[in-house]
């Protein structure tokens, strides 16, 4: 034991050695890359966005008139232009998120749960649950688009009915939350599968033995089990939710009228078709500062939990 | 399909700068002198190129069976002039849009491009393409050699930045199985806003839903702007300071649009390109689209069909047309050899534009309009004759921001969502705010 203390010892302070012999820049020298990376491709548009928000901005225009907090009050001002389409497209991604997510919390839970179990043919069923994770936006956009379509598509056809799955509310939100559970389920229920491979059988045998039946292994040991990954597929579940863009431009086109427009989409046209960057700047870091709040929420709620 | 799929997406996203933020940097150009030169952007003749060797970048957005006509058209010029090479590069249209300001902002800019004429003003605007008045004047391109509206359309600001290449107009497509199963004339499609309610009763009683209202832009929003027009209204007041078209013309052509749906012409609810699919399909007799449905058509052998101008429902004739246009884009250095090489290909390919009209278009030039040859594509044909009134949209930076407006209004009134006075004053009244923001953005 005073060996390994000694040796320890020694080996700290051979390093200590070391990082003066070498600088103390050596630190910084690792992180560098990183820094590099994240300086330009974040830190730098991220402030530089902030600035543009605060200007007219047309990148091919020579005036940029500086006008202060103006984009930003706009959203704010029911008679503005842009009042009216902003918070319409807010309240869409909201309903989107609130529809969504305890779906894509809860059944890749169910899927992960069933292939967690041994039985034939497992590994075939992985691949096909994860299989339509793998294919792009537009390839499942078009797809849902014409099997889904009012009078046309397949799915009216084999139900018998002209559901208007895609112009008419509240169907659009049933298809577009439909089409992304299917879509996405994979990646949580791999991620589910992963956490539950780390929970020791031991703690199932414990169970058991002590007279728990299914419902209480589940409650007392897999989701105690599930709760390091838990956080990481909330937020990240959360914050796909609220980046939806594709579904919506593809399968619906906004309609009926724009209710189904989500903000990206409509921070996409303000900023990349109308050349209002300004305003498509301002309105990102609004609905940053939004995303950055329910992010907060749920770390508290998750905190909580832990104390 | 390709064309239109294309099309659509360039209204759909616009004309977008994508993702240049970080470019913006860049962009010190505009309409100002310094980027258009002050007038002529190259030497006065341009007929034809004896200077050096000149490789031409040239960018558009023909991803469809458009493209192998433009390819071949370009094949043929590079062999015909040995001191010039054109290369061609095709995006989707919608992609293009975004890609040409980041690359010329950044002064790698294609020599020549295609621009659709809704795209034109806002883009002359923002200095990214060339006038392109001495080359019509050295040519002596006129009004008279192509066709007032889409002569007028290439003009911003009382210079030209865009030689006309095609016209591209809606027209009315028809199923003649479905026409005869209905008991009516295969071959005499209506012309007259009787004739057609009529023939819809007839095919309505027959048990036929005649003629797919389609709540979306493509081509819904391009039928009701026709309605408009044929009412005697217009989207925008002179110089665009005011939306027009939820007075009672557009209001008399919207009803009339949603009217299809309401009386059990077309079932609600129709999603984007159902329409004409149902009417490959034998369950629609009536489709008002594009002429690159020709293109689309024309490829099931099956299918027994007929294209005609589109009938004339309000008290005059129009219709909605766009156009293709080319275009010369800012350089970061000016390269006047390549400027005059340019111009000698747009009129090459100008005076060629037969074989670029067997791709589903209609030649902007007169004399090729003209030509036996382009009257021996009856399709194409039958469309053409609706040239001297096709409309677009007025030519103002920044229009189609403000056309979206009718986009949404025409979707929420065929969806049965609100009432077509409703939906349209709704929708005028953001435009409104919209053209004033445009104007205070680009001046005027």
């Amino acid at each position: 034991m005073t060996l390994l203390q000694e040796r320890a010892r020694t080996a700290e302070t051979g390093q200590r050695r070391g990082i003066r012999r070498n600088g103390s820049l050596t630190p910084y020298l690792f992180l560098l890359p990183y820094s590099l990376l994240f300086g330009t491709f974040m830190l730098v548009p991220a402030v530089y966005g902030l600035w543009i928000s605060l200007h007219d901005w047309d990148y091919l225009l020579p005036g940029k008139p500086f006008v202060g907090l103006d984009n930003y009050r706009a959203l704010f001002d029911p008679g503005s232009a842009v009042y009216e389409y902003f918070w319409q497209s807010m309240s869409a991604t909201g309903v989107f998120t609130v529809a969504s997510v305890p779906l894509l919390l809860t059944v890749p839970l169910a899927v992960a749960l069933l292939l967690n179990r041994s039985f034939p043919g497992r590994t075939f069923f992985r691949a096909v649950y994860f299989a339509p994770y793998v294919l792009g936006v537009a390839v499942i956009g078009v797809l849902w688009r014409f099997v889904l379509d009012p009078n046309l598509g397949a799915v009216n056809a084999l139900l018998g009915t002209n559901t208007p799955w895609t112009t008419d509310l509240p169907w659009a939100w049933v298809s577009l939350v439909g089409v992304t559970v299917w879509w996405t389920l994979g990646f949580n229920a791999v991620i589910y599968l992963a956490g539950l491979q780390d929970i020791p059988r031991e703690l199932y045998e414990a169970a058991r033995i002590d007279g728990g039946g299914r419902w209480a292994e589940f409650r007392h040991v897999t989701l105690p089990g599930l709760r390091p990954v838990l956080l990481f597929v909330v937020i990240n579940t959360v914050l796909q939710a609220a980046n939806m863009f594709g579904q919506s431009y593809l399968i619906t086109q906004g309609a009926p009228g724009v209710e189904t427009r989500t903000a990206i989409m409509y921070i996409a046209q303000t900023g990349l078709r109308d050349f209002k960057m300004g305003s498509a700047a301002a309105m990102s870091y609004l609905l940053t500062l939004a995303l950055l709040a329910v992010s907060l929420i749920i770390f508290r709620v998750f905190r909580s939990r832990e104390d | 399909m390709n064309t239109q799929l294309s099309r659509r997406g360039v209204l759909a996203l616009g004309a977008g700068a994508g993702g240049a933020v970080l470019l913006g940097a860049c962009g010190d150009s505009g309409p100002s002198d310094k980027v258009t030169g002050a007038g002529r952007s190259a030497g006065p003749a341009a007929t034809a190129y004896t200077g050096p060797n000149v490789a031409l970048a040239f960018w558009n957005g023909f991803t469809g069976g458009d493209g192998d006509y433009m390819k071949r058209l370009i094949d043929q010029f590079n062999t015909e002039h040995a001191n010039i090479k054109v290369a061609m590069n095709v995006y989707q249209w919608v992609d293009y849009y975004q890609k040409v300001p980041a690359a010329v902002s950044s002064g790698n800019g294609p020599d020549l491009g295609i621009m659709h004429v809704d795209s034109l003003a806002t883009n002359a605007a923002r200095g990214i393409v060339l006038p392109l008045d001495d080359l019509a004047a050295s040519l002596n391109l006129t009004e008279a050699a192509f066709s007032p509206p889409v002569w007028q359309a290439g003009v911003y600001r009382d210079r030209r930045y865009g030689i006309p290449l095609d016209v591209h107009p809606l027209g009315l497509f028809w199923n003649k199985s479905v026409l005869e199963r209905a008991g009516l004339d295969p071959e005499k499609p209506p012309a007259t806003g009787d004739d057609y309610l009529a023939a819809l009763d007839k095919l309505k009683s027959a048990g036929i839903e005649g003629s797919w209202a389609t709540p979306f832009q493509f081509t819904g929003s391009l039928w009701f702007q026709s309605l408009l027009w044929q009412f005697g209204g217009d989207l925008f007041d002179t110089g665009a300071q005011k939306a027009t078209f939820a007075q009672d013309p557009g209001v008399q052509a919207l009803t009339w649009y949603t009217d299809l749906v309401r009386k059990g012409y077309s079932p609600r609810n129709v999603a984007q390109d159902a329409d004409l699919v149902a009417l490959r399909n034998g369950r629609n007799a009536f489709n008002w689209n594009g002429i690159w449905t020709v293109n689309t058509l024309a490829q099931d052998k099956s299918l027994k069909w007929g294209a005609a101008p589109v009938p004339q429902i309000g008290t005059q004739k129009a219709v909605w047309a766009g156009s293709h246009q080319f275009v010369q884009f800012k350089q970061g250095s000016r390269n006047d050899d390549k400027l005059t090489a340019g111009k000698v290909f747009i009129n090459w390919i100008s005076q060629k534009s037969l074989e670029w009209a067997k791709g589903g278009q209609v030649p902007a030039r007169k004399d090729v309009r003209d030509s036996a040859e382009f009257q021996a594509l009856p399709e194409q044909a039958a469309l053409a004759t609706q040239i001297d009134y096709v409309h677009y949209p007025p030519s103002v930076a920044g229009i189609g921001d403000a056309l979206n407006t009718v986009v949404t209004a025409v979707n929420e009134a065929v969806l049965l969502r609100k009432e077509p006075a409703r939906a349209l004053s709704d929708a005028a009244a953001k435009a409104d705010q919209i053209l004033e923001q445009n104007r205070k953005k680009y001046g005027g």
